[in-house]
């Protein structure tokens, strides 16, 4: 009797000394991040997850985030909406971290909203559309630019460049899906009108037929919004087609790997996109050139490779969130309030400058309108 | 919609077609030779662009291609007497899911030896930016390359049959194993060679598409389940009822994009393959002219 007493307490505090979750572990900051870095999105992955892991190492080599060694966990979710949610589980109930950085694309962040906001563990998504901060939910934070504002760009631009009917190819992925409404509810405020507006598979390979019937409805310009390995298809397809208006790209164009994947076809198409693409054309005088400078030099040190607007994603939210903890220490409410009360912090994708209404901190200007050229990204000659 | 823009849809769907009639032939080839469904020939066409795409960095492209694809045919030959030459009866529900445990491996294999990201072959002529008009559509060189080899293909095949002692044998097997086998034909190495062949056809389809279409290691898949569908759609065995089920279907699903918003493209063509098969199940030109032989040709007295 007394024996399986023992043995039942026994196994009570050994059952207990296992989940020390509830003990605050206030000397390592754990920082969870979920990204697409293999998959459809591995231009949006690789990069994010490269820059994350510098970061992460650079911060531990100075002695963490305010003394605070940081552990990262990173899980590739492969742009798998499935995996995402799983991963994210673990991360909040196993491993109790304090904030999740990513996913890299709207789809998983859509479905990541939810859960995050209920565990009150902070999300800083690394995706684009309006929808994950609007309506605001309180964990949960973008730091890209909110898709409206690419819409709304390309707009001005098309209205300057005298175009006023379009055509429109969106994917049928959560990016996809949320330009194609930005696009829809913006177009009438500019002046321009859809003249057609179809979606595709986000696994399609060939896309000249429903370029065709764009092309049939007599369009001057063609605006396709994706980030999968379409958006270079379709370049590709157009002039395969003798279509030539002009073609203008989401902000999801932000890799340099789609320009090679489109090659020669992919010369003078137009999107908008964060200045860290062209940060050697910035004038001294411009307030992000030495952060962008500085990761640029970095990243290509480390990677030898171009680095893209996905990796400034990772880049601000490591940043943001660093910059919080540093102000309000580990207790994830302090550090939930810290982050609202950031103003005017330099980041690679803009400035930022949160509030209790606004979880995304950036405006239009964290846009500028890029263009091909050589192969290369240069900005749009105005 | 003017004549430039139905012929524009028309072209690629007959390009489309032509590579599900491909896959569908190699169904075919392989059914007749041993009345078994191959469900790994849609990797074929994977492993053949996948092949050809590494070897092009170091070889020009035509060896590059004739490499991968004579290697892909070996392949096949592999897969075929390691796995599948002890299947003494075609058992179907055994060879299926053998066929389908090979098309998962030899998918897994790619993903290792390869990556997930998506490849292209380079362009056979020109690059990805030329078009050439055709009667005023236009349309990229590499489609019209697609039309030729599928085109040549189908004649080979044709005359391999029809004129080599070979392919008579292969015929002659497929219509009466034991009979055959009583004239001397040595029935399993023509079945060996009926899977080089569908496997190297299957590779070079999938060279000839890549640059369009370009090639991941995952393709095969709905590759197969087209092909295969154009193959009962045609009637199982018969070889030219496939092409001309395979050019059907990508019409079909060339045309519903120019009718339905472009999500509806595999809807509308599944639900019509559906209905055709539900109302003539044996395919659309099943005992046409002939009875069994992997060309369709009758035979006997008939």
């Amino acid at each position: 009797m007394r024996g399986r007493t023992v043995f039942s307490v026994a196994l009570i505090f050994a059952l207990l000394a296992a989940f020390p979750g509830w003990a605050a572990d206030a000397d390592t900051v754990k920082i969870g991040a979920i990204l697409s870095v293999t998959g459809p999105n591995a231009n949006l992955g690789t990069p994010e997850a490269r820059t994350l892991q510098m970061l992460v190492d650079r911060a531990n080599a100075s002695g963490g985030i305010a003394g605070r060694t940081v552990e990262l966990f990173l899980r590739d979710s492969q742009g798998d909406t499935g995996k995402a949610i799983s991963f994210a589980k673990e991360l909040i109930e196993e491993q109790q971290v304090l904030a999740i950085i990513g996913p890299s694309t709207s789809g998983e962040s859509m479905k990541l909203k939810g859960l995050c906001n209920d565990s009150e563990t902070i999300l800083l998504s690394c995706a684009a559309a309006e929808t994950i901060v609007n309506p605001v939910a309180k964990w949960v934070f973008k730091v890209a630019p909110k898709d409206s504002f690419a819409a709304q760009m390309i707009f001005q631009t098309m209205k300057n460049m005298g175009i006023s009917r379009i055509g429109v190819l969106t994917s049928n992925s959560g990016f996809g899906q949320g330009g194609k409404a930005q696009i829809e509810k913006l177009a009438p405020e500019s002046g321009i009108t859809v003249g057609i507006s179809e979606v595709y598979d986000k696994d399609a390979t060939d896309l000249t037929g429903v370029l065709t019937k764009i092309r049939g409805e007599n369009v001057q310009a063609v605006v396709n919004w994706s980030t999968e390995p379409a958006q270079a298809i379709i370049v590709k397809n157009m002039k395969q087609l003798g279509f030539d208006v002009p073609l203008f790209q989401s902000h999801g164009f932000g890799n340099l790997a789609y320009v090679a994947a489109a090659g020669k076809a992919a010369e003078g198409l137009i999107f908008p996109a964060g200045r860290v693409l062209v940060a050697d054309t910035l004038p001294a005088s411009n307030p992000q050139k030495k952060v962008l400078m500085d990761y640029r030099s970095a990243y290509i040190g480390l990677f030898k490779d171009e680095p893209s607007t996905f990796g400034g994603h990772a880049f601000d939210a490591f940043t943001i969130l660093a910059e919080a903890v540093s102000k309000a220490g580990t207790d994830r409410n302090k550090v939930r309030d810290s982050i609202e009360e950031i103003k005017g912090l330099v980041g690679i994708t803009g400035i930022f400058t949160f509030s209790p209404a606004d979880h995304n901190g950036l405006s239009m200007d964290a846009f500028e309108m890029l263009t091909v050229k050589n192969g290369r990204f240069t900005p749009l000659a105005p | 919609m003017g004549g430039a823009q139905f012929f524009q849809y028309f072209l690629s769907g007959v390009a489309t077609g032509s590579i599900y009639a491909i896959v569908g032939i190699g169904f075919n080839i392989i059914y007749n030779a041993t009345g078994m469904i191959n469900f790994a020939q849609g990797e074929f066409l994977m492993l053949g662009g996948m092949m050809a795409i590494s070897l092009q960095t170091f070889l020009p492209l035509p060896l590059a291609i004739t490499a991968a694809v004579a290697a892909t045919g070996l392949l096949g030959v592999a897969m075929q007497i390691v796995f599948l030459s002890w299947l003494r009866k075609p058992d179907v529900l055994r060879m299926i899911i053998i066929t389908i445990g090979l098309s998962i491996l030899i998918r897994e294999a790619a993903l290792h030896v390869w990556d997930e990201k998506v490849h292209a072959l380079a362009f056979w002529t020109g690059d990805e930016t030329s078009s050439l008009a055709v009667l005023g559509a236009r349309l990229s060189p590499q489609l019209l390359w697609v039309l030729v080899i599928s085109g040549l293909m189908v004649a080979g095949l044709t005359l391999f049959f029809r004129f080599t002692l070979t392919g008579k044998a292969m015929r002659a097997c497929a219509s009466n194993g034991t009979a055959a086998r009583l004239c001397g034909i040595k029935a399993p190495r023509l079945v060996t060679l009926s899977f080089f062949i569908a496997a190297a056809m299957g590779a070079l389809a999938g060279c000839v598409v890549s640059p369009i279409t370009q090639t991941q290691y995952d393709m095969g898949m709905s590759l197969a389940v087209k092909g295969f569908t154009c193959a009962v759609l045609g009637g199982l065995g018969n070889v030219g009822a496939a092409v001309a089920a395979g050019i059907l279907v990508g019409v079909l699903e060339s045309a519903s994009i120019a009718v339905l918003p472009l999500a509806y493209k595999d809807v509308v063509a599944l639900t019509i393959m559906l209905a055709i098969l539900l109302v003539r199940p044996q395919g659309l030109f099943a005992g046409i002219g002939r009875k069994s032989g992997p060309l369709g040709q009758a035979h006997g007295g008939a």
